[in-house]
């Protein structure tokens, strides 16, 4: 055990080398310097020449690329908009960003897997075919449309404002109706960045256990005179789970980039938006680094899946791959 | 069974293919079916609810909405085509050199499409898009070459097994080129998968040029793409519903009808699953 963690977290290194790679060279196709379009036509040469240096835009190609991964790794990568640290600018969305995705990852895997389950065990019933038609309408559908629809409909509906973290200009809330609020305003854009994965995931778990229904011990275990409750929920259902778990890491970039439309819909202050307003503001540090962690987060979350997936089943563990 | 018998049992995805077929006919048909001038502002004409002259209502410069769907129907195809298209040569190339090769040549493309795979796509594509500047080419070019990542692990699965059977052995004996057995031997067989994950690509690539228009960074106005309709009827989503819901429901149903027969390819091309098809 203790050597595939080791072997899988080695190949993770040329991986992370790749990334920032990729994150530099991104920056560098931009037609003119990154600073070009910071500076006014009438600059004088010779500020222009300072503000080169100033970025080590004055150094050779590879240069660059060391420099600029020592500023990402110690905090010394300052905005081109506001000069504040890049990191500390991430610190202050985090808050936001985490409580938006931790939620939609709840709902996912709440909603995915029961889901999957049922349409698994009622295969090809009624409600099976309605589930399979409503996964598929959940990956076509563009979801900051369904949000605006949402949106539109639950402010005409209940008639309390849906955006941003929470209700502003209402001072004096208790803590519990504080808490509600802030409950109120989290569920709308969870739920439309869950969406995606919802529909992916009971699509994924319900194929999966169907795969677990056909093997032998499932019959072995009807056999042996067991309900069919027992068969599902004890038997197949833990092995069903298992290929569920390597799905978590490549959950990642998808939530990333849904929160970027999400976080503009809903007008919330989390790293999605940071990151858009950094793209309009055409403030490449700070895209950049954004770039990169989320890269770096999912490497880190497939890393984490495997292992888990390694612990769940053996056959990994001492498999001979 | 032939995989069209197999593919017709599954009624969805026969829905999808006929939806498909009539958005692409729409789509070439468009100058001639369509009732105005997509382009012709008429400024005491703007805002018309949908009527009979008008099915789909004007917009804020008086542009007849149907007209500019019908057109813009082009657009969005466009994009998804040639985006795919772009994803699917680089995914075959990258994706038959890694399995034919294996090895050395194997490790390296598979871990640069591991590198690929970590960034978020649709934040990756509004970043290059945005330094490169948004136009209908960008959009289309940038979109197929972060989304080959898929097809290539396809191809590369495909030649692991195919490379080892006789016909490969048999065009070696004949002292065919590398590039020969590759390209007319190997890879037909390996097709199936490259047109299932071409269905969806198309799906996903025109589902992104929507994001992207809303955000800003997609298929430029005036040329209208369903994407950019949408966004700009955003803004009277109040006054005028109907420039919100149509383009909305048109990329809605495409995109599930793209994604419908990429399924049902999937399921009538997987002999494994036959056994077991309804």
């Amino acid at each position: 055990m203790t050597k595939y963690v080791l072997k899988r977290f080695l190949q993770c290194i040329p991986t992370l080398f790749g990334i920032t790679v990729i994150s530099f060279v991104i920056i560098h196709i931009a037609p003119g310097s990154p600073i070009g379009m910071q500076l006014n036509p009438k600059t004088s040469p010779k500020i222009v020449e300072e503000m080169r240096k100033n970025y080590d835009l004055d150094k050779p190609l590879h240069i660059q690329y060391f420099l600029w991964l020592k500023k990402l790794f110690s905090g010394r990568l300052y905005s081109f908009k506001d000069g504040k640290p890049v990191l500390q600018k991430i610190r202050e969305r985090l808050p936001a960003t985490l409580i938006l995705n931790i939620t939609s990852i709840l709902l996912i895997f709440g909603f995915a897997i029961p889901l999957g389950v049922f349409s698994a065990t009622h295969r090809y019933s009624f409600l099976d075919n309605l589930g399979t038609l409503l996964a598929y309408i959940g990956i076509s559908i563009p979801g900051f449309w369904l949000a605006y629809i949402l949106i539109l409909g639950v402010v005409k509906l209940s008639g309390m404002p849906v955006l941003g973290m929470r209700t502003f200009a209402v001072e004096g809330l208790r803590f519990l109706e504080l808490a509600l609020d802030r409950i109120w305003h989290l569920v709308l854009p969870s739920l439309i960045l869950a969406i995606g994965g919802i529909a992916g995931i009971s699509r994924y778990m319900r194929s999966s256990m169907l795969e677990v229904i056909r093997q032998d011990y499932i019959r072995t275990a009807y056999a042996k005179g067991l309900t069919e409750d027992e068969v599902y929920y004890k038997h197949a259902l833990r092995n069903a789970l298992l290929p569920i778990i390597t799905i978590f890491g490549f959950l990642i970039p998808g939530l990333i980039g849904g929160s970027v439309i999400v976080e503009t819909v809903f007008a919330w202050p989390g790293i999605g938006r940071l990151a858009y307003q950094s793209v309009l503001s055409r403030d490449y540090p700070t895209v950049m680094t954004i770039m990169t962690i989320s890269a770096f987060l999912t490497l880190f979350g497939t890393l984490v899946a495997d292992i888990l997936y390694a612990v769940a089943d053996p056959r990994i563990r001492y498999g001979t791959k | 069974m032939s995989v069209w018998s197999y593919f017709k049992r599954n009624k969805l995805a026969v829905a999808g293919v006929v939806v498909v077929f009539s958005v692409f006919v729409v789509a070439m048909l468009s100058p001639l079916i369509a009732p105005y001038d997509p382009g012709e502002v008429k400024v005491d004409a703007k805002l018309l609810g949908p009527s009979i002259e008008r099915p789909m209502g004007t917009d804020h410069l008086g542009r007849d909405c149907l007209s500019r769907m019908l057109y813009g129907a082009r657009i969005s195809l466009s994009v998804g085509f040639v985006a795919v298209g772009i994803s699917i040569c680089i995914g075959i190339l990258v994706g038959s050199i890694a399995g034919y090769y294996g090895g050395v040549v194997d490790t390296v493309l598979m871990r640069f499409v591991d590198i690929m795979m970590c960034f978020p796509v649709f934040f990756l594509v509004l970043t290059v898009i945005a330094l490169l500047g948004p136009n209908i080419f960008n959009v289309m070019v940038v979109i197929g070459i972060t989304s080959w990542m898929g097809t290539s692990r396809l191809v590369r699965a495909e030649f692991l097994s195919l490379k080892e059977r006789e016909f490969v052995l048999a065009a070696c004996a004949l002292g065919l080129t590398d590039r020969r057995i590759i390209f007319r031997h190997i890879l037909p067989n390996a097709l199936a998968p490259v047109i299932v994950s071409a269905s969806l690509g198309v799906a996903g690539a025109i589902l992104l040029e929507a994001g992207l228009s809303f955000l800003g960074f997609g298929v430029q106005p005036p040329s209208p793409s369903w994407g950019n309709i949408l966004t700009e009827g955003r803004t009277y989503i109040f006054d005028a519903w109907w420039l919100t819901l149509f383009p909305g429901l048109a990329i809605l149903i495409t995109v599930l009808a793209f994604n419908l027969v990429g399924e049902g390819l999937r399921d009538a091309l997987d002999p494994k699953l036959r056994g077991v098809a309804k």
